[in-house]
């Protein structure tokens, strides 16, 4: 193709028509209104019951508003991105230990596990059941007078009621939320695995490594990366928790606004009240820190292989 | 002295033993984990009202097809049949658009040598990480400025440009495709779109379904966005009608057995086309969640 320069400018113009979809609705789409939320984050923009307000432009007026503390003395946005990452770890810590401990087992040749097929078919399953009917599964399963609480006030003689406490409501929204990913995280965490160099292992054995000892010398720094990946598009996932909370609280964040998190903040400004400056804000905000967040996962992605075959050889060198 | 080394060997061997009944009995653990709420999901909706209210068991009873029935034909909240159409209608025309424009572009981008096509990869993989959460607010102006809200142009459409399927036909094509057979289809005269469609596309079969079935569950499955643009009743998406079913919850004691039973309807699409085709999903996530 290369010795036959005309035929390829000629091509070219195909190049720009077949990509050219994409682009045209990702601009209209995506792009377009992601400008124009940054844009309504300067402007005093809502409805006051039956009046509009603005779009007035007030500045920075809107982000010093979300950083100003309410009437309690609590400065909101805060709260909720705190109740979020409190979430979030919460499910995320299980998932992780669960997931690795799984990957680990299932790759051991020595072990030899039996029916992975079966087991990854149902531990996937969770993925892709829609987030809304989990919760919704989850909250008649536990409200007061759920199968659950029957069986407890048939022990206890009392009710526990799980949507009035903040402990059990964020256990819930983080064991759904666990549950329904960390299929996913085993499945990536294996496909991690068997990329290793067999032969490292190949190696350890022969110079008589114990299980533990190729554990910890080598599955796991050379796990490393990719399990620094999954953290981290599940804290951009983390982020984003919305469907869980949203269903299990009707949207209240219940109790005490404990459960409610920074996406259902900005969905009640946008839904409830129609206030597009604050809502622009609060996009802006989290636009910045997902946009930190997936800087440093593009980088550990392009830099993957560099320090990867370090590891490999520097860690091959020693054992050998 | 060979006394020794079988004694050593049996050791490990017990050793062994006891390892795996450790993993077995933690993977049952851990798969009872994942299947007691689904299980108890179908026991539930084949009970009564009643039969609810009265106690746990985990039995199945015999109310299954009333409460269909019921939930079914009751339309005095939500109409489940037509939110199982709506959201279908939806997710089948996503699941389409967002595998043939990714191929598409993927396609584009890997075949022909444009000024531009470096810039437009490192577009797309920059962008691929911004949640649609974060653009909202302007795209809800937008739509609503065109006059789009309650229809279901708004949330079809923007599939076209999908950052993540486009990565993942762009790497399939990178690795099956030899550009010979493109070359070859040029010499015999075939014009460009017809390579693409009649050439390279069946060449992508097994990753186009890979993307279909995950394109479709993820439109199926999608919450936040719908719930902004309909508002209307007989517009609704299965996941907002389960939103009013839990709102309405707070206020007032609903027939339970129905209340499974919806739950249920809305889950069984998905679950069905994942137990026939699990083999091929699980493969599709180890394909396309590690690079390289």
């Amino acid at each position: 193709m290369s010795n036959n320069k005309r035929k390829s400018i000629s091509y070219a113009k195909w190049g720009y028509i077949f990509i050219a979809p994409f682009f045209i609705v990702f601009i209209f789409c995506s792009l377009i209104p992601l400008v124009s939320t940054f844009y309504n984050s300067f402007f005093e923009n809502y409805r006051d019951g039956l009046t509009q307000v603005g779009p007035n432009f007030v500045g920075l007026e809107n982000y010093k508003k979300l950083f100003t503390p309410d009437n309690s003395g609590n400065i909101q946005v805060i709260d909720y991105t705190v109740n979020t990452m409190i979430m979030w770890v919460m499910g995320a810590i299980p998932q992780l230990v669960v997931a690795l401990l799984l990957a680990i087992f299932f790759t051991a040749n020595r072990l030899n596990i039996k029916g992975q097929a079966f087991f990854k078919t149902v531990i996937y399953m969770p993925n892709l059941i829609m987030a809304s009917a989990f919760s919704m599964l989850f909250f008649t399963l536990f409200s007061n007078v759920g199968p659950i609480n029957q069986i407890i006030s048939s022990m206890t003689g009392e009710v526990y009621d799980f949507f009035g406490k903040t402990v059990s409501v964020r256990s819930l929204v983080a064991f759904v939320n666990f549950l329904m990913w960390f299929g996913n995280t085993t499945i990536l965490l294996m496909a991690g695995i068997m990329g290793i160099d067999q032969s490292l292992f190949e190696a350890a054995s022969i110079d008589g490594a114990t299980s533990t000892q190729v554990l910890f010398k080598i599955t796991l720094p050379l796990l490393m990366p990719i399990i620094v990946y999954v953290a981290i598009t599940a804290l951009i996932g983390g982020l984003q928790m919305f469907d869980v909370p949203q269903i299990l609280t009707a949207g209240h964040g219940n109790p005490n606004r404990t459960s409610m998190t920074l996406v259902m903040y900005l969905n009640n400004y946008i839904s409830t009240s129609k206030n597009f400056g604050m809502g622009g804000a609060i996009s802006a905000i989290m636009f910045v820190i997902t946009g930190a967040l997936s800087f440093v996962v593009y980088k550990s992605l392009v830099t993957d292989d560099s320090p990867k075959k370090k590891v490999k050889k520097s860690k091959g060198a020693e054992l050998l | 002295m060979s006394n020794a080394t079988d004694m050593q060997g049996q050791n490990e061997r017990i050793k062994l033993t006891a390892a795996r009944t450790g993993v077995y009995i933690f993977m049952v653990l851990v798969a009872i984990l994942c299947l007691f709420p689904f299980y108890l999901l179908i026991i539930n909706a084949s009970r009564s009202n009643a039969e609810l209210q009265a106690g746990f068991t985990m039995i199945p009873s015999s109310n299954f097809l009333t409460n269909l029935k019921t939930a079914w034909n009751d339309t005095s909240l939500i109409a489940i049949p037509k939110g199982l159409l709506n959201s279908f209608v939806i997710a089948a025309s996503c699941c389409l658009l967002c595998t043939y424009f990714s191929a598409l572009t993927a396609y584009g981008i890997h075949v022909y040598d444009f000024k531009g096509k470096k810039i437009a990869f490192n577009f797309i993989m920059v962008v691929m990480m911004i949640p649609t959460q974060v653009s909202a607010v302007g795209f809800i102006q937008l739509v609503s400025k065109v006059g789009l809200m309650n229809t279901y142009w708004p949330l079809i459409i923007p599939s076209i440009a999908s950052p993540a399927v486009f990565f993942y036909m762009k790497q399939n094509i990178e690795s099956t495709m030899p550009l010979e057979i493109i070359e070859a289809a040029r010499v015999d005269g075939a014009n460009e779109f017809f390579t693409f469609n009649a050439i390279a596309l069946p060449m992508l079969k097994p990753a186009l379904a890979v993307q279909m079935i995950f394109a479709f569950v993820q439109s199926w499955n999608n919450f936040f966005t719908p719930a902004l643009i309909i508002s209307k009743k007989d517009k609704s998406t299965v996941p907002i009608m389960l939103a009013l079913l839990r709102s309405e919850m707070n206020s007032r004691n609903g027939d339970l057995g129905e209340i499974y039973m919806f739950i249920l309807l809305s889950i069984v699409p998905v679950v069905l086309v994942y137990i026939a085709l699990s083999k091929f999903i699980i493969k599709g996530v180890t394909m396309g969640g590690v690079k390289g």
